[in-house]
């Protein structure tokens, strides 16, 4: 396994963040929370529309560029580093894969081709669990020629920007997916604590869909949809690294200029160590994200499942770490609404819970190695 | 790192390992690593013997010097099966990681033909004499002198050094000396090749945290080194010396990986074993560790991969600071999975094995830089922050 990027890759990477770096500005970002939709809609029509960043991942059959994980991987930290308020790992890192795993061959060309043109979907599952499909909020049932399917997902990211909404859903004892029709259901934008990710509520009370509606195969579990799970954690993951390298540009920018007893802070010993460590972890979190990223069709499932869930907990923690650290080495001024820390602070707290807490991703590791039956 | 030749590779020296770390040598299994270096040192100067027979010491270096060029990806896969057999504590490391490359980058051609062969044979060992009591962290500080006999040319050292690991068990020493009367910090220094078994030339060991005793003080009383074993000029020793060191932060990390899985394993083994493998803090802590591992198994993989943009370059300075942090916790969550066992010595090697990594580990954020260096060079040179002053006491 090659860890090196190729020069792909790289541009991929280095147009991305050239980008966002223009049009993710701290004030562009702030416009986006104050209006409180949590989208920034100018800048998906850009990013998905014109430069086709959600058909990279989408093989070519489907519309897409056919290309890997990597550059999934490096899109998303491109994203998190400018706090972007995209549907992008809405609609790459869970919606398409998930699509990819289960769909039926006229789901997948129509779909994934909606996808690939720059259409934002989202998946309605349970969104703060390691495996989201194992607490379904919705049932289903055939009625005449389609079905009629009942319930409600509390959050779902980016609902409202969606064109196209994902709803696994309890059919004859296993599980079905529907993609809803606009307009299908209804869907309430929640005011969120980060402002910088749209969350919604959709409840479907009761509603009836057409049999076209249906678009999985012919049934499936939560193994045949892991791909799309474990590529949903580690999109999330690079994200975080992502804005844990924001966070940290932020920060050594700040104490770099600050003068306090004659000096800059960051000339301070206790503060070069506590800068260094976060860069210790950073690494961490990146190589892991990076390797698991790599070998993403190679490795075994269970593997995997193991390397990602590692992943989701070191980036978690990370970012956690460098926003409040960010806060505390800024000073009074890190407590402003002025100042940037406290935007990627509640990224940090709204993240860390999605898919899964730290100790839920250690849980998953521990199961593993040490057999799952052993902690009851 | 699975291709066709490197699985073949692989298997030769799974095969060669598993044909002759047995019988006699069966008991050098595991011993002899960092901190148990002075584990049955005779019987490990036999195996370097064995190995050298089937050219497996220095497979990295080339031919002409008795290695066998292998590329980076052959060496870890070598690294790795050797410790995967549990292959013992390299006798012959200090030689053939750091004095080897580095007579090769800089040495003469004589000091390549008197020197090398006795690596690669294993019939030569090496330790390493940079630390001095006012030289640690700052090494810089080297007060061991060194003076020009106008006769010969040969140099007169005397001054100590101190935790010169295997001192008491090598033939050769290298040493860091101020030969610059009047010169300070890292102007004016010399870097001698010593022989160890001459007048002028005593080694005390000094007893560790785990009982043995692996490290040594070094006195030199007018001790001789010929001027013939000179690396570089004379007062440039500090350039040698830095090189010197850069070759350590290399391959050989891959295979102590694979030791730090087998000592993890061990871990989860008694755990599962002793019930500790039910407590929800220690399974947090035990996932953890695997994560930590695996980190830095893809962190090395991207240090070696040696990048041509150096764009990885920031990131592997954390490199040191993470195994040894990483290490030294795998120490601790080791007893508290013992629980009331890591208390009492017992006949079981494993727990033996768990209890001197806990003590062991102490040292690995203290020796090659300590943690408290490492976060400054990080700081420093990764994220360009301002540079530690320096006081004027001595
Ligand atoms: C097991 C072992 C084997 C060794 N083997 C060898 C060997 O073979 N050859 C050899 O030459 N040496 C060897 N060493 C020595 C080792 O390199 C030194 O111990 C190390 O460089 C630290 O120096 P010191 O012990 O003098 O500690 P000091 O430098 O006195 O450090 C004491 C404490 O102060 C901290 N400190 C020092 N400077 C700073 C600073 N600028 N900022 C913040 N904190 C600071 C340190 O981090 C440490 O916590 C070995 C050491 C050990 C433990």
């Amino acid at each position: 396994m090659d860890l090196v990027l190729s020069d792909d890759q790289k541009m991929i990477r280095e147009e991305a963040t050239r980008l966002l770096a223009e049009r993710s500005t701290s004030e562009r970002v702030r416009e986006v929370v104050e209006a409180a939709q949590g989208v920034d809609a100018e800048l998906w029509a850009t990013i998905a529309g014109e430069l086709g960043w959600c058909a990279m991942a989408i093989p070519e059959a489907f519309g897409g560029l056919g290309l890997g994980m990597t550059e999934q991987v490096l899109l998303m930290e491109a994203v998190g580093r400018r706090l972007a308020a995209l549907p992008l790992w809405s609609t790459s890192c869970m919606a398409a894969p998930l699509i990819a795993a289960v769909g039926g061959d006229t789901a997948k060309a129509e779909l994934l081709g909606r996808i690939a043109g720059g259409e934002a979907a989202t998946v309605a599952w349970d969104i703060f669990a390691v495996d989201p499909l194992a607490h379904i909020g919705f049932d289903a049932r055939a009625s005449g020629d389609g079905y009629v399917i009942e319930g409600r997902a509390a959050q779902v990211s980016d609902l409202l920007a969606a064109a196209i909404v994902l709803v696994p859903a309890q059919l004859d004892g296993g599980l079905a997916l529907f993609a809803l029709p606009a307009g299908t259901g209804n869907s309430a934008l929640l005011p969120t604590l980060d402002g910088t990710r749209q969350i919604g509520e959709l409840t479907l009370d009761p509603v009836a869909l057409p049999a076209s509606a249906r678009v999985d195969a012919a049934g499936f579990d939560a193994a045949d949809a892991d791909a799309a799970i474990a590529s949903a954690m580690l999109g999330l993951a690079a994200e975080q690294i992502g804005a844990a390298c924001g966070v940290m540009d932020v920060t050594l920018d700040y104490i770099a200029s600050r003068v306090q007893f004659g000096r800059t802070i960051a000339s301070f010993q206790a503060i070069k160590h506590r800068c260094a460590r976060l860069e210790v972890d950073f690494s961490e979190a990146r190589s892991l994200v990076y390797g698991a990223a790599a070998g993403f069709d190679a490795t075994s499932p269970a593997e995997r499942g193991m390397e990602i869930a590692a992943a989701r907990a070191l980036a978690g923690d990370l970012l956690y770490r460098a926003s409040e650290e960010a806060i505390q080495l800024h000073g009074g001024v890190g407590f402003t609404w002025e100042y940037d820390p406290h935007l990627y602070f509640k990224r940090a707290q709204a993240a860390s819970c999605l898919l899964g807490a730290t100790h839920a991703h250690l849980g998953l590791i521990a199961d593993a190695l040490l057999g799952a039956e052993e902690a009851r | 790192m699975s291709d066709q030749t490197t699985d073949e590779l692989r298997a030769e020296i799974r095969d060669w390992m598993a044909s002759n770390l047995t019988g006699r040598f069966e008991v050098l299994r595991h011993r002899g690593n960092a901190g148990d270096g002075d584990a049955l040192p005779d019987l490990r100067k036999e195996w370097e013997r064995v190995l050298a027979g089937s050219r497996w010491t220095c497979p990295g270096w080339p031919h002409e010097w008795g290695g066998r060029g292998l590329s980076v990806a052959e060496q870890i896969v070598f690294q790795e099966e050797y410790s995967r057999a549990g292959g013992p504590g390299r006798m012959g490391h200090i030689g053939e990681g750091l004095v080897g490359p580095t007579l090769i980058a800089f040495g003469t051609q004589e000091q390549k033909e008197r020197f090398l062969p006795g690596i690669c044979s294993g019939t030569e060992f090496w330790c390493q004499g940079y630390s001095e009591p006012s030289a640690g962290s700052d090494l810089g500080n080297i007060r061991t002198r060194a003076r020009q006999d106008p006769a010969t040319g040969d140099w007169l050292v005397s001054g100590q050094k101190v935790w010169t690991s295997l001192a008491h068990l090598s033939d050769w020493i290298f040493v860091l000396a101020r030969c610059e009367e009047g010169s300070v910090g890292r102007n004016g220094l010399i870097f001698l090749l010593m022989q160890l078994d001459q007048p002028g030339i005593e080694v005390q060991p000094i007893r560790q945290i785990g009982g043995g005793a692996e490290f040594n003080s070094v006195f030199f009383d007018g001790a001789r080194a010929s001027a013939a074993n000179v690396v570089g000029k004379p007062g440039e020793g500090w350039k040698v010396a830095m090189a010197l060191l850069s070759f350590e932060r290399g391959i050989s990390t891959l295979g102590q990986q694979m030791g730090f899985a087998q000592e993890l394993e061990l871990v989860c083994e008694i755990a599962r074993e002793n019930g500790a493998a039910k407590r929800p803090d220690l399974r947090q802590r035990i996932a953890r560790a695997w994560t930590g591992l695996r980190a830095m198994r893809y962190l090395a993989m991207r240090v070696l991969s040696d990048d041509p943009s150096g764009e990885t370059m920031r990131e592997t300075l954390g490199y040191k600071y993470h195994w040894s942090n990483w290490h030294r916790d795998l120490g601790k969550l080791a007893m508290d999975v013992l629980g009331r066992d890591a208390n009492v010595i017992s006949d079981d090697p494993r727990h033996e094995r768990l209890r001197q990594l806990f003590l062991f580990s102490r040292s690995d954020t203290i020796y090659g830089g300590s943690n408290e260096i490492q976060l400054n060079i990080i700081a420093e040179q990764g994220l360009g922050m301002p540079r530690e002053p320096r006081g004027s006491l001595f």
